[in-house]
C-alpha cells in the first residue's frame, strides 16, 4: 500500500524498481517518510529488502524511479543524506579487533556517552574486552549501541535490527526507537518480527514483485 | 574530559565528530599490535628466502655480492605482496569498509591512514633489516647506506602501490595470485630506481638521481594511489 506523499517529508521514493545481478526485485514502489516517522519493509528472503536499503543509502546505483531526500533528487543530494544518516547493515561494522568502547569512539562519540550507550544495550562489564571475544549477540549489541548515543543522526536505516537479539533487547531497541521517533527522528528497518512502535507504516514487497518470466522475456528483447 | 552533549534533541549533522588522521592512524596502529603475527610473517619470510638464497645459487662470496640488491629488492617487494592482500579484508568482512564509505568524510585519508601503519609495520622493519641482510649476502660496503635509503623510499611506494590492488581484490575470496598479477607491473619502477641505486653505489657513482625518482615515486604513489583505491573500494563495497 504506498503512502501519500507529505509537504515535509524528508526522503521520497517515486515509483522504484530495483535490480540485483541483472535480475528485477520489484517495481513500482513508492513511499514517504517524514520526520518523527517509522518505516518497517517486510518481505520473504530475496524479495530486495536489503537491496532496497542499499539503494537509499546509494550504495547500490541499479535502480530506476525517482529518489528525493530533502525534495532533492538522487545523486545530488547523497551526500546531504549521508550526512545525517546511521546504517547497520547485515555486516554491523564492528571491528573485532576493538574492544565495544573503542568501536563507539571510531564512530565519533565521546567516551562518556559510549558508556552510557553500552550500559543501555546491557554491556556494562564488557566495555574492555576485545569485541572477538563476544558472542553473536553481544557483538550485533555493539553495533546497535550507536543508535543509544545523543548525538545519533536523524535518519536510521536498519538492516534486520531485531536479528539475534534476545527478549530483552528487542524491547529494549524498540524503546530506544521510540525515543527516536519523539525527538521528530526518522527510522527505516527491514525485520521478519513484528515490532510495537506507534503509527509505524508497513510495506510488504511480495505486493510489488515483479512477474519474473516476463521480465526476463521482456528486458531481452529490450536490453538484447 | 569531552564535553556533555545535549540529551535531549537531535544534533545537527556537523555535529558529528569525525575522526581526524590522527586518530585514523591510532586506531590502525592498535589493530595491527594487537595481531603481532601479521607483522611477524612477512619479515620471517624475507629473512629466511635471504637466509636459503646461498644455499641455491652456491655459497662464493663474489657471486653473492653481485645477485645480492636485485635479490634484496625482489624480497622486500615479495614480502610487501604478501601482506597486502589482507590490508581491506577484515574491514571489509565486518561492514567496516561500507561504514567508512557511508561517511561524509573522504575515503582517502582512511586509506592512507591504514597504508602508512601498513608501511610502518612492513616497510620501515624491512629497510631496517636490510643492512644485516646485506651482510648475509656480502654487499660491498659502499651500498648499505644507499640500500637502507632506497629500500625506505621505495616500500612506502609499494605500500601505497599495493593498496589499490588489495582494495580492487578485497571481495574475491582468494585474491592470492589475481593480486600478485595486478600489483606486480606496477612495481617495476620502483624495482628498476631500488636496484639501480644500490648498484651505482656499489659501483663508486653517485646515486641521488635514483634516490631522487624514488622519492619523485613515492610523492606521485602518495597523492594518486589513496584516490584510486577509495574508487576501487567503492567499486567492492556496492557488489
Amino acid at each position: 500500500m504506498p503512502v501519500t506523499p507529505e509537504s515535509q517529508d524528508l526522503l521520497q521514493v517515486r515509483d522504484l524498481s530495483c535490480r540485483r545481478d541483472g535480475r528485477r526485485l520489484f517495481a513500482g514502489l513508492s513511499f514517504a517518510l517524514g520526520a518523527g516517522a517509522a518505516l518497517q519493509i517486510e518481505g520473504a528472503n530475496g524479495a530486495g529488502k536489503t537491496t532496497l536499503l542499499r539503494t537509499l543509502i546509494g550504495s547500490a546505483g541499479d535502480f530506476d524511479g525517482r529518489i528525493l531526500w530533502g525534495g532533492s533528487p538522487f545523486p545530488q543530494s547523497l551526500p546531504q543524506l549521508r550526512e545525517s544518516l546511521l546504517f547497520i547493515g547485515h555486516r554491523a561494522g564492528v571491528r573485532a579487533g576493538l574492544t565495544p568502547l573503542e568501536n563507539l569512539v571510531w564512530y565519533g562519540a565521546g567516551r562518556d556517552d559510549a558508556l552510557r550507550a553500552l550500559e543501555q544495550v546491557d554491556l556494562f562489564g564488557f566495555e574492555d574486552t576485545l569485541c572477538q571475544e563476544l558472542s553473536a549477540g553481544q557483538s550485533r549489541r555493539v553495533a546497535l549501541a550507536r543508535l543509544y548515543l545523543p548525538q545519533a543522526p536523524r535518519l536510521w536505516i536498519l538492516d534486520e535490527p531485531l536479528a539475534a537479539l534476545d527478549v530483552a533487547g528487542v524491547s529494549s531497541l524498540q524503546g530506544q526507537m521510540a525515543v527516536h521517533l519523539s525527538r521528530s527522528g526518522s527510522i527505516l528497518f527491514t525485520s521478519h518480527q513484528p515490532v510495537a512502535l506507534a503509527g509505524l507504516q508497513r510495506i510488504d514487497l511480495a505486493e510489488y514483485a515483479v512477474d519474473e518470466f516476463a521480465d526476463e522475456v521482456g528486458g531481452a528483447y529490450a536490453f538484447g | 574530559m569531552p564535553s556533555v552533549e545535549s540529551l535531549s534533541g537531535i544534533a545537527p549533522a556537523a555535529s558529528r565528530a569525525a575522526p581526524g588522521f590522527g586518530a585514523l592512524l591510532k586506531v590502525e596502529l592498535l589493530l595491527v599490535l594487537r595481531k603481532r603475527a601479521d607483522i611477524a610473517n612477512p619479515l620471517l619470510f624475507f629473512v629466511t628466502v635471504l637466509a636459503l638464497l646461498p644455499l641455491g645459487v652456491g655459497p662464493e662470496p663474489e657471486l653473492l655480492a653481485r645477485v645480492a640488491p636485485g635479490i634484496i629488492w625482489v624480497m622486500a617487494l615479495l614480502a610487501t605482496l604478501l601482506s597486502q592482500e589482507s590490508l581491506f579484508r577484515s574491514d571489509f568482512e565486518d561492514g567496516t569498509l561500507e561504514q567508512v564509505t557511508l561517511s561524509p568524510q573522504p575515503l582517502y585519508f582512511a586509506v592512507l591512514a591504514k597504508t602508512a601503519v601498513h608501511w610502518l609495520v612492513t616497510g620501515l622493519p624491512l629497510a631496517l633489516l636490510s643492512p644485516l641482510l646485506g651482510l648475509m649476502l656480502n654487499l660491498p660496503a659502499a651500498g648499505y647506506l644507499c640500500l637502507f635509503a632506497s629500500l625506505l623510499l621505495g616500500s612506502a611506494s609499494l605500500s601505497l602501490i599495493g593498496a589499490v590492488g588489495a582494495a580492487l581484490t578485497v571481495a574475491l575470496r582468494r585474491p592470492g595470485l589475481l593480486l600478485a598479477l595486478i600489483v606486480m607491473p606496477l612495481y617495476v619502477p620502483v624495482l628498476i630506481f631500488g636496484t639501480g641505486a644500490v648498484q651505482a653505489a656499489i659501483d663508486g657513482y653517485a646515486y641521488s638521481a635514483q634516490l631522487a625518482i624514488l622519492a619523485a615515486l613515492l610523492a606521485a604513489a602518495a597523492a594518486l594511489a589513496p584516490l584510486a583505491a577509495a574508487g576501487a573500494i567503492r567499486i567492492s563495497v556496492d557488489n
